[in-house]
């Protein structure tokens, strides 16, 4: 009894939106979005009836992102100035975008863990099964993560937003 | 979303609407492109009420009253043909400019790729029929039957009409009973009996049918 694939994107599309821009800054984030639908869309067929589909796109947005911090951090030679291949208003990060720009300055292990239990809303169960490691380890990187983020936040944006912009 | 203690993560900023638009029509276009959209769907505003298109890559496939539950057409879809589906207008733009221009009097003959996988023997046998039958013009149950040869399966009619997949594409509604009276129709009696006003080049009383 699967429900047409245009129902799992109304209902699940925003959520996995904010993980893609919980892990990775616009436009990594929408690409990574529409890279884990597009598979999703491929793959739906065969996921097993009753399976929770919101764990099993959060964990397809998992894989997707982490493709994209590879081929970040693959790109992150020092260079003089980053050529601009997008244009302007698809880069435009807006000022309310802080909080989220906060988060995705945190390590890699306790962003995951933030935005798959935090913004979506996962037990720490499914969170450990999607990112490996212990429930416990899932916690403890969730829990540093929103403390690590409290302090970071609540004490000045724009120290985050440059903090961002060097590493 | 379960951040109660932490309020502050819920907006991803004022844009999300948009953005999701933005993203869902890219999505379709990939898919397209991808031929990973089995089934393309969209709804169009008619006299008789809102009416859902649905399209394979083979053709028109599907077309559904309101009265029929839309939301339980594309399960239906789903489970029969595919789950891959998506709401992509594009596919059906022409199907939408016939039919408004069937709606109109301004076209008698539908010219348009048909996908009759929904129907299976005999009731196809009886769609392929269907459609010879000219614009204006009507049927009996037991003639259709008759040109099916099987002239005793009248009641077998009436089930491959009520089924019709494609009403008003396939003519269904120009089948009435051998004494004149409508019969029945999936659309419901008003319906019929508009269509046959409009295809008989009297009004179709649009607003007190759509509801």
């Amino acid at each position: 009894m699967k429900p047409p694939f245009e129902e799992i994107v109304s209902e699940h599309g925003p959520t996995v939106l904010r993980v893609c821009r919980a892990v990775l800054a616009r436009p990594d984030a929408d690409d990574a979005w529409s890279e884990t639908f597009l598979a999703a869309l491929r793959a739906y067929p065969d996921l097993p009836d009753g399976a929770n589909t919101e764990a099993w796109l959060v964990t397809i947005a998992h894989h997707k992102t982490i493709d994209f911090l590879r081929a970040q951090s693959r790109r992150a030679v020092p260079v003089a100035h980053v050529t601009e291949t997008r244009s302007a208003s698809d880069a435009w990060e807006p000022s309310d975008d802080g909080l989220w720009a906060a988060l995705r300055a945190l390590p890699t292990k306790q962003r995951q863990a933030v935005a798959y239990h935090h913004v979506v809303g996962l037990p720490y169960a499914e969170v450990a099964a999607i990112v490996g490691g212990s429930t416990d380890a899932a916690r403890r990187a969730a829990h540093d993560g929103i403390r690590a983020l409290r302090r970071s936040y609540r004490n000045s944006e724009s120290d985050i937003l440059q903090k961002e912009s060097h590493s | 979303m379960i951040n109660s203690n932490d309020p502050v993560l819920a907006p991803i900023g004022a844009d999300e609407a948009q953005t999701m638009t933005r993203l869902r029509d890219q999505l379709v276009a990939a898919a397209e492109a991808d031929r990973l959209l089995d089934i393309a769907y969209r709804t169009v505003d008619s006299p008789v009420g809102t009416l859902l298109l649905a399209a394979t890559d083979q053709g028109l496939v599907r077309v559904a009253y309101e009265q029929q539950d839309h939301d339980h057409v594309l399960q239906g879809l789903s489970e029969l043909i595919s789950p891959r589906i998506l709401r992509a207008p594009r596919r059906l733009d022409q199907v939408a400019r016939q039919l408004a221009e069937y709606f109109a009097g301004e076209r008698r003959d539908f010219v348009l790729p048909l996908d009759f996988r929904l129907a299976h023997g005999f009731r196809r046998a009886v769609l392929a029929h269907l459609v010879s039958i000219n614009y204006g013009h009507t049927e009996s149950y037991a003639e259709v039957a008759a040109a099916t040869g099987h002239a005793r399966a009248v009641r077998a009619v009436g089930t491959a009409c009520a089924t019709n997949p494609l009403p008003v594409v396939v003519p269904c509604h120009r089948v009435l009973r051998s004494d004149g009276k409508l019969g029945g129709y999936a659309g419901g009696l008003e319906v019929k009996a508009a269509l046959l006003s409009l295809e008989a080049g009297g009004p179709i009383a649009g607003d007190t049918l759509s509801r």
